[in-house]
């Protein structure tokens, strides 16, 4: 068990022929991951890496059975291959892309609203279940499996996170990677929940950054519904405010979204958040220590 | 991307909104023959700056005739303002605005925003005009009304006119109001605006709703489809390093400090600045390579963060994912064997190709201090800078 994707997800890429859509296709089969089919338009008959290439993310699925898909293709067109996966009825869409109009994704996030498929991204490094299937472009060799579920909006960030874990003998369950944009498909609170539930996670650590109300609105959840540990870390707490750190959603806008609220808010609901970026994995280690988790953790 | 007032103003003319007569002008001589075409008894000078808080530091002037507009006109322009927004060192006023002056009954706030929560568009309105949006919702939260909008259908007239009823627009204009929010909206959508303020909104003593000022914001990542809105940008606004950085696609911020950064993702970014200063150091900018770059790329990253007089060390932090270690690497050595590099230089690298990337570096035979982890280079670093 882990949450989201397994050894059994069968992954499309669509904008397979892209060159770094091809670079990332290596490494996820190399990894393991089961990629069962491509789209790119007017290439269908091809095969890449191994992978046969359709027209259409419905003639991929009717051909080959694929459940989830992640999106490589150039911005302009990225909102479009969501509505197109969505239509197909998969069961997530991972959307790598950056750079999304705003507006392109209000449209998108309405179109979703009582469809089945569920939506990681835009903006994101992807899924990881460590040891079974690696979606997205994340680099696969810093993961171990274990029990601790990772949720944040910013790529590097969740990489720097797990590796610390990982060096100190700290394996995961899941890695999930929600993006940095304003407006994305799953939030903080999906990701915690789909944790909460899962028997092999134990722990969670929650990465937020500047702007917006997501972690607070995850505090809430955590402080209500969960009874696993969180620990957490808000990036940007030396950004100033109306400045755009990278990240769409990254900014401190009318006094809101400061790491000073947010920290506080993730306090208050009892989430013990790392004073460093550094200090992530031996701040949850000090956290499950004290709740007597550290053995069932720690990786054998 | 924002623009000016009198940009937003023109934009939202082609859409039927009503805003007053005016035209920009560069100079105290265009500022009079402006004024001329107006012939109105009352005009508006002004200064044209990419900040809010404009009428408070003194930028905006009422002119009764020719004279006064040419006196407040040589007065404005090359002055440098200081307001909320422009932080101490302000900002000099090189263009300037003149519009016919109205007969103001009642001012009111409008906007449009992508609000995060909802994933919509929503308009908002008050009729606390004029006044900083932020204060209102902080002290008189029940005076803001917000419509949430339905990509769909957009705006709706019902949703329109009853913002318009809460926020007390005199009943008789309701139906301008309403033709005044539909524009907008349209505007907003046709544009990929992220933020459009109308701050003031007014009614006048002839019955006319109208728009007093505009602020628009565009969505950068729209900007690929909208080549009127990229020709309105103003580079005389902008910090010139971060100019520099947007040809090359990097996200560059300037910052105050003396360790120039060098990172990829946003998060992480940001984080190294936090890390630097949790040691007592002091970052100099905010640098995203981003995923695609190409050692080229990187080499222009480094020529940036050089360029700042600042700097006294650099840290390159790099966890590659999409981003290669060796590409960085690449252009590191590239970047410092042509510039020549007089500053220390950390370098931390982990992630995708990151044997081939310590390997580039250690056949280089430049001065780098390798470090292993993002600790140890930010401690590094600060140390070396001193």
């Amino acid at each position: 068990m882990a949450i989201f994707i397994d050894k059994d997800t069968k992954v499309l890429v669509q904008g397979i022929t892209g060159s770094t859509a091809l670079f990332h296709t290596k490494q996820m089969l190399e990894y393991g991951t089961k990629i069962v089919a491509g789209v790119t338009p007017g290439k269908a008959g091809t095969v890449v890496e191994g992978v046969p290439v359709f027209n259409t993310v419905s003639d991929a699925v009717a051909e080959t059975g694929a459940n989830v898909s992640v999106i490589y293709v150039p911005a302009p067109f990225a909102a479009d291959a969501i509505l197109e996966a969505v239509d197909a009825e998969l069961d997530m869409v991972i959307c790598i892309t950056e750079h999304i109009p705003v507006i392109d994704m209000v449209k998108v996030k309405r179109y979703m609203e009582g469809k089945k498929t569920r939506l990681i991204g835009p903006n994101c490094p992807g899924v990881i279940t460590a040891d079974e299937c690696k979606i997205g472009i994340m680099p696969g060799y810093i993961h171990t499996k274990g029990h601790v579920g990772v949720v944040s909006r910013s790529g590097t960030l969740t990489y720097e996170a797990v590796h610390q874990l990982t060096e100190a003998g700290i394996g995961q369950t899941t890695a999930v990677g929600i993006g940095g944009d304003p407006v994305n498909g799953t939030n903080f609170v999906d990701v915690l929940k789909a944790f909460e539930e899962d028997p092999e996670t134990y722990g969670v650590v929650m990465i937020g950054e500047i702007g917006g109300t997501a972690e607070e609105e995850a505090a809430e959840f955590v402080k209500n519904h969960m009874t696993k540990p969180v620990v957490g870390f808000i990036g940007g707490q030396t950004a100033p405010p109306g400045k755009r750190m990278g990240h769409a959603g990254a900014i401190i806008s009318g006094g809101k979204g400061t790491a000073a609220d947010k920290i506080k808010a993730l306090n208050e609901a009892g989430i013990e958040v790392a004073p460093t970026p550094a200090a992530i994995g031996e701040t949850f280690i000090k956290v499950i220590k004290e709740k007597g988790l550290y053995e069932k953790c720690k990786t054998h | 991307m924002n623009i000016h007032e009198y940009q937003g103003k023109e934009i939202l003319r082609q859409y039927g909104v009503a805003v007053p007569k005016g035209r920009v002008a560069f100079s105290p001589e265009e500022a009079v023959n402006v004024a001329k075409e107006l012939s109105s008894d009352v005009m508006v000078v002004k200064a044209q700056i990419h900040a809010g808080g404009r009428g408070k530091a003194g930028g905006v002037k009422i002119a009764r005739n020719l004279e006064e507009v040419r006196a407040y006109a040589k007065e404005l322009l090359g002055k440098v303002l200081v307001t909320h927004q422009t932080g101490p060192q302000g900002k000099e006023v090189k263009r300037l605005y003149v519009e016919e002056g109205s007969d103001i009954k009642k001012e009111y706030y409008l906007s449009l925003v992508v609000d995060r929560q909802t994933s919509r568009v929503t308009l908002m309105g008050s009729e606390e005009g004029g006044m900083n949006i932020e204060e209102v919702a902080e002290e008189t939260p029940e005076k803001i009304f917000t419509e949430v909008i339905d990509p769909v259908v957009g705006l709706t007239g019902f949703q329109a006119r009853r913002l318009a009823f809460n926020i007390n627009i005199p009943k008789h204009l309701v139906n301008k109001a309403v033709k005044l929010m539909l524009g907008i909206y349209e505007a907003f959508i046709d544009k990929d605006a992220s933020i459009l303020e109308i701050n003031p909104l007014a009614v006048t003593g002839d019955d006319e709703v109208i728009a007093l000022d505009a602020k628009f914001n565009f969505d950068s990542n729209a900007l690929y489809r909208h080549k009127d809105i990229v020709e309105l940008r103003d580079y005389d606004e902008e910090d010139e390093k971060e100019i520099e950085a947007s040809k090359y696609d990097l996200s560059y911020i300037a910052l105050d400090g003396n360790i120039g950064c060098m990172v990829n993702g946003a998060g992480l970014a940001m984080a190294t600045m936090d890390t630097i200063s949790y040691y007592g150091g002091s970052p100099a900018n905010f640098l995203d390579v981003g995923g695609g770059a190409s050692a080229e790329k990187v080499k222009e990253a480094f020529k940036i963060i050089l360029s700042d007089q600042q700097v006294k060390g650099i840290f390159v932090n790099i966890f590659g994912g999409i981003m290669k270690c060796d590409v960085i690497a690449e252009g590191v050595v590239k970047a410092a064997s042509e510039l020549g590099l007089e500053v220390p230089l950390v370098v931390r690298l982990e992630g995708t190709n990151v044997t081939k990337g310590k390997e580039i570096l250690n056949e280089s035979g430049l001065n780098i201090t390798a470090a292993s982890s993002l600790a140890d280079g930010a401690e590094k670093i600060v140390k070396l800078v001193g």
